[in-house]
């Protein structure tokens, strides 16, 4: 590897880490409620929430910091916010 | 069946890698986030110092998928310049976007900032505001809301907190005739997004984001789009658009709220709330969105 390799900061997921280790609540997903209105894609700071095919939705549990937003702005409570084991 | 490209408009691609360092429940990332899909890859960010390029760009690592470079607190826009023309001169049709705190527009950078607007440089200049610095602690910055406690406007027995209402920074931006000035709010995405692709055809632009901060302004991180929204609904921030020096498209709010509302959701103003001093403080809140509303027309 060049030596300027080193200096340029590539793109990448997890730039601070597994922020999901952040976590003291966890969002958990209620497929029979949803109405696919996906108001949780649009308003989910941190790009977590990941429109999947026929538009069900999938957490990336890695990286989630769980503050809570896509379970406040759900319009069928079809996310519920459940706290951590550990 | 294959992974939809696009959901009501807004692609679905994000530029903004998940796994910053941002806080949780940050209205700041969520409007970048938005922002970036308006304006898409093709485009070269700049950020001043702030929560955004402390919590996005740690040593080494980016979570931009655009390139960016991070300047001072003063010279972001002069910067932003600088790359426009070099861009210009080397026939390319990258835009250039500036991503700023209002520390670094409103305080620091506003030498650089009207100097670009009145040069009139093709960039999309975006403030990202969240009433304070942030970054550093919470100090005051000139964003602040009236009676808002920082911890370098303390309320007290000889303080009610920031002594001076919030600067009207779109207001001069405005001032100087450019051709789009827009306010919108992490709250509404949508909006935002329109707002930010109609600055990709309009530039310069300058386009204030109000950005709720749960750290800062003391609420729960999922209170951050009510809160967005409460600012809007009572009037104490008003999302409009200046297109060639008139205010058009201001957002209506139907019935509007008491300000009590808005301020007893946070904990920078629950000084109010705790003496005779502090009802008086809060009529002359309710008194500044009465004029809000009178002046943008939103009874």
């Amino acid at each position: 590897m060049k030596h300027s390799e080193y200096l340029i900061a590539k793109p990448s997921k997890g730039s601070a880490g597994q922020t999901g280790l952040w976590r003291s609540f966890r969002p958990v997903y209620h497929v029979e409620r949803c109405i696919r209105c996906l108001l949780c894609c649009f308003y989910c700071p941190e790009d977590v929430i990941e429109v999947h095919y026929h538009r069900f939705i999938l957490f990336h549990y890695e990286y989630c910091k769980g503050c809570g937003i896509c379970a406040s702005i759900c319009p069928e409570d079809a996310i519920e916010m459940v706290e951590e084991e550990e | 069946m294959a992974q939809p490209q696009s959901v009501a408009g807004i692609p679905v691609e994000e530029l903004l890698a998940p796994g910053h360092a941002a806080c949780p429940g940050c209205g700041q990332t969520l409007a970048v986030r938005i922002a970036l899909k308006a304006i898409g890859r093709n485009a070269i960010a700049v950020m001043s110092t702030g929560c955004l390029e402390v919590s996005t760009g740690l040593y080494n690592r980016s979570a931009w998928k655009i390139p960016c470079i991070h300047m001072l607190f003063e010279n972001a826009a002069a910067v932003a310049s600088g790359v426009e023309r070099a861009l210009k001169r080397k026939g390319s049709d990258a835009r250039v976007v500036v991503f700023s705190g209002d520390g670094g527009t409103i305080d620091i950078g506003f030498g650089s900032l009207s100097g670009m607007l009145e040069r009139g440089h093709d960039v999309i200049y975006i403030c990202l505001d969240n009433e304070a610095y942030m970054n550093t602690g919470v100090q005051r910055s000139g964003a602040t809301p009236y009676a808002a406690h920082t911890t370098t406007s303390p309320s007290g027995t000889a303080s009610v907190g920031n002594p001076r209402p919030k600067k009207d920074a779109p207001a001069i931006a405005a001032a100087h005739h450019i051709p789009y000035v827009a306010t919108a709010s992490s709250s509404f995405p949508k909006d935002l997004y329109r707002k930010v692709k109609t600055a990709c055809d309009l530039t310069p632009a300058y386009i204030q984001v109000h950005v709720p901060c749960p750290t800062g302004w003391g609420f729960d991180t999922s209170k951050t789009i009510e809160v967005g929204k409460l600012a809007i609904e009572t009037a104490l921030w008003v999302n409009y658009e200046v297109v060639s020096d008139e205010i058009t498209n201001v957002m209506k709010i139907g019935r509007r709220k008491p300000v009590e509302e808005y301020l007893r959701m946070q904990k920078r103003f629950r000084h109010l709330f705790a003496s005779e001093e502090g009802k008086r403080e809060i009529e002359r809140i309710q008194a500044m969105a009465d004029y809000n509303a009178k002046k943008f027309g939103l009874d």
